[in-house]
């Protein structure tokens, strides 16, 4: 600061050297971010056209409702991912949701700044943990463990008490539907917590005020000026975390169990999108299996990327300014 | 409700010191009393203490736990401090209306206006139909808002968010209504409209109003209390300090000595 302060020309002086850099800067800027997004087009592109030999078989709506995957017999039906990829990510972002909500509040309205300060640090560890980690500790204690302790009990009783669960729940297996859920739930936790309290810490000190000053309880304040403020950042935190849980691929594929074809079961083996991928990558040689598993790859990607696209729409559009809905 | 005799003494503070840190006062053994029914302004310089002293008034401090607050503030001789008295119960009774326009930005008109009133439990549509109009007009917004009580808070002009505000903190119907600077976000046609209701409304509550127009606390107040550094100078009735105040310092302070 202070050897350029003083005279007029040394404050002119800066600004035409500025000049180069800045435009340098920009070049630099704008090209590598033109780069990446030409790379994400290029790659939806090559996974497209790796996988048009299906689209042509089968056509992209009977290809996405057909609920056979067999690659012996060369029937490839991309339903049973579809659902079960659908179906973990809601059950897991609805058990994940309230408890996260929870945490994030509790972290941000009552929790004493030492409290806090421990929750975010694990809350933030919790996400970094690699999802191979938690899948393989998931593998060896979680699943058999909620197996004997839980499924087992639970169909047990449905067999006499309440017959007309057990098709939906099925014979309990140790690598099965419940159990990558409620995995999946525990990885997207840390997320939606995370970008929920971002939301919430961003609602201004004036709006608390203005609540408290009306006579509010803190849980009032809460309800009437903080949730309602912090509204489109929870929502567009709870699309990223479902985002998050329909790309997920590690964990669940070591716990789903992996079975192909429908109808699936709660305590049964099931498949997602990228456990399919994960697990049949290497074995496709014929061209159909493989252009089949590219087609699956495609629709995940359509999938993710316009849940990504939602929430950052709902971020913009519902955002304080404009009054919000 | 107690009723008041006009011009007794509703509010009143004795020794009344505000600390935002060890040795960091806010305001300085601060001993004043706010007459009912009357307009108490409180003036003086920027920093002086003004919004803290009110803010003590109805335990905003309470919110930040670096503050600490020493000597009493009564209201109808009970202190608001202390220990058996619940800061919730007391900001429902001394209502507040801040510098800047705080609307709930994303609730309606309607619903902004209601919340203190559904905080206290009223849900009859009727009641509250009655009390927004009601505090509406008081507040003269009425009149622009009416054909759209639906639309959002945060979509009116910063002028009418603030009578919006004061129509939230009047629905309510407060004995005491502390106002920090309520115009200073308004053009002066709603500033003169604020003012006349300031007026009004001094059957129905007893206010106290920050302000740095002196102009506006000649024309609005009854009492003006001077500030400067931290210290209460003199309170008295307005005529008195404009006219010929006791202190030096104010004398200083309305001549534009240190504005
Ligand atoms: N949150 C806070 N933390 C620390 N010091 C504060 C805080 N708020 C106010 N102060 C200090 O307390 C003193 C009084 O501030 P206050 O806001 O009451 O002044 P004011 O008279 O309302 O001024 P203005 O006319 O500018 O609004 C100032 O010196 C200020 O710096
Ligand atoms: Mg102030």
């Amino acid at each position: 600061m202070a050897d350029v302060a003083g005279t007029i020309s040394a404050s002119t002086l800066p600004a035409r050297y500025r000049g180069p850099a800045d435009t340098a800067f920009k070049v630099v800027v704008v090209s590598l971010s033109s780069f990446i997004i030409l790379l994400a087009v290029a790659m939806a592109v090559m996974i497209w056209l790796e996988a048009r030999p299906t689209f042509r078989a089968f056509g992209y709506l009977d290809f996405l409702t057909e609920t056979t995957w067999d690659p012996v017999n060369a029937i490839h039906g991309a339903l049973p991912f579809i659902f079960g990829t659908l179906l973990t990510s809601f059950l897991a972002l609805a058990l994940a949701i309230v408890p996260a909500l929870g945490v994030a509040i509790f972290v941000t309205e009552f929790a004493p700044k030492w409290l806090a300060n421990i929750i975010n640090y694990t809350v933030d560890l919790l996400a970094a943990i690699p999802s191979v980690v938690i899948g393989l500790w998931a593998v060896f204690n979680f699943a058999p463990f909620m197996r004997d302790t839980f499924y087992m009990p639970i169909y047990l009783w449905a067999e006499e008490s309440a017959p007309w669960l057990v098709p939906l729940l099925g014979a309990p297996s140790t690598y099965n539907l419940a159990t990558a859920t409620l995995i999946l739930a525990l990885m997207i936790v840390p997320y939606t917590v995370a970008l929920s309290r971002d939301a919430i810490g961003q609602v201004p000190i004036e709006q608390r005020e203005a609540a408290y000053a009306l006579g509010s309880t803190r849980w009032e304040v809460i309800r009437d000026a903080v949730l309602p403020y912090a509204r489109t950042g929870v929502i567009a935190g709870i699309l990223l975390s479902l985002a998050r849980a329909l790309g997920e691929t590690m964990a669940v594929a070591m716990l789903i169990g992996n079975r192909n074809r429908m109808p699936f079961t709660l305590f049964g083996p099931a498949a997602t999108m990228p456990s399919l991928i994960i697990n049949e990558f290497r074995e496709a040689v014929e061209v159909l299996h493989y252009s089949s598993i590219m087609a699956v790859g495609f629709y995940l990607f359509v999938v993710t990327i316009g849940i990504n696209l939602l929430a950052s729409y709902i971020q913009r559009k519902l955002s304080i300014t404009k009054g919000g809905v | 409700m107690s009723n008041p005799v006009n011009g007794s003494v509703r509010m009143e503070t004795k020794d009344l010191s505000v600390r935002y840190g060890p040795a960091i006062y806010g305001i300085q053994n601060v001993s004043m009393p706010v007459h009912a029914n009357k307009v108490t302004a409180l003036i003086g310089p920027s920093g002086c203490g003004k919004s803290t002293f009110l803010r003590a008034l109805n335990r905003m401090h309470d919110l930040n736990s670096d503050v600490e607050i020493t000597g009493q503030a009564l209201l109808d001789g009970e202190d608001i401090y202390a220990p058996q008295v619940d800061a919730v119960v007391v900001r429902r009774k001394i209502g507040m209306v801040f510098q800047k326009p705080t609307p709930f930005p994303t609730k309606s008109i309607y619903d902004n206006v209601a919340a203190g009133l559904r905080l206290v439990g009223i849900r009859k549509k009727q009641v509250l139909d009655e009390a927004v109009e009601k505090a509406l007009t008081g507040a003269a917004l009425w009149d622009e808002v009416k054909d759209r009580l639906k639309s959002p808070g945060g979509s009116l002009s910063g002028g009418q968010q603030q009578r919006l505000c004061i129509a939230r903190a009047l629905a309510v119907e407060p004995e005491v209504l502390l106002m920090d600077e309520p115009t200073s976000s308004l053009d002066p046609a709603s500033t003169l409209r604020v003012e006349s209701l300031i007026k009004q409304l001094k059957d129905q509550v007893t206010i106290i109003i920050v302000t740095h127009n002196m102009q506006q606390a000649q024309r609005v107040s009854d009492y003006t209390a001077f500030f400067f550094v931290g210290e209460l100078v003199e309170v008295s009735p307005t005529g008195t300090i404009f006219g010929s105040p006791r202190e030096e310092r104010t004398k200083e302070y309305l001549s534009g000595a240190f504005s």
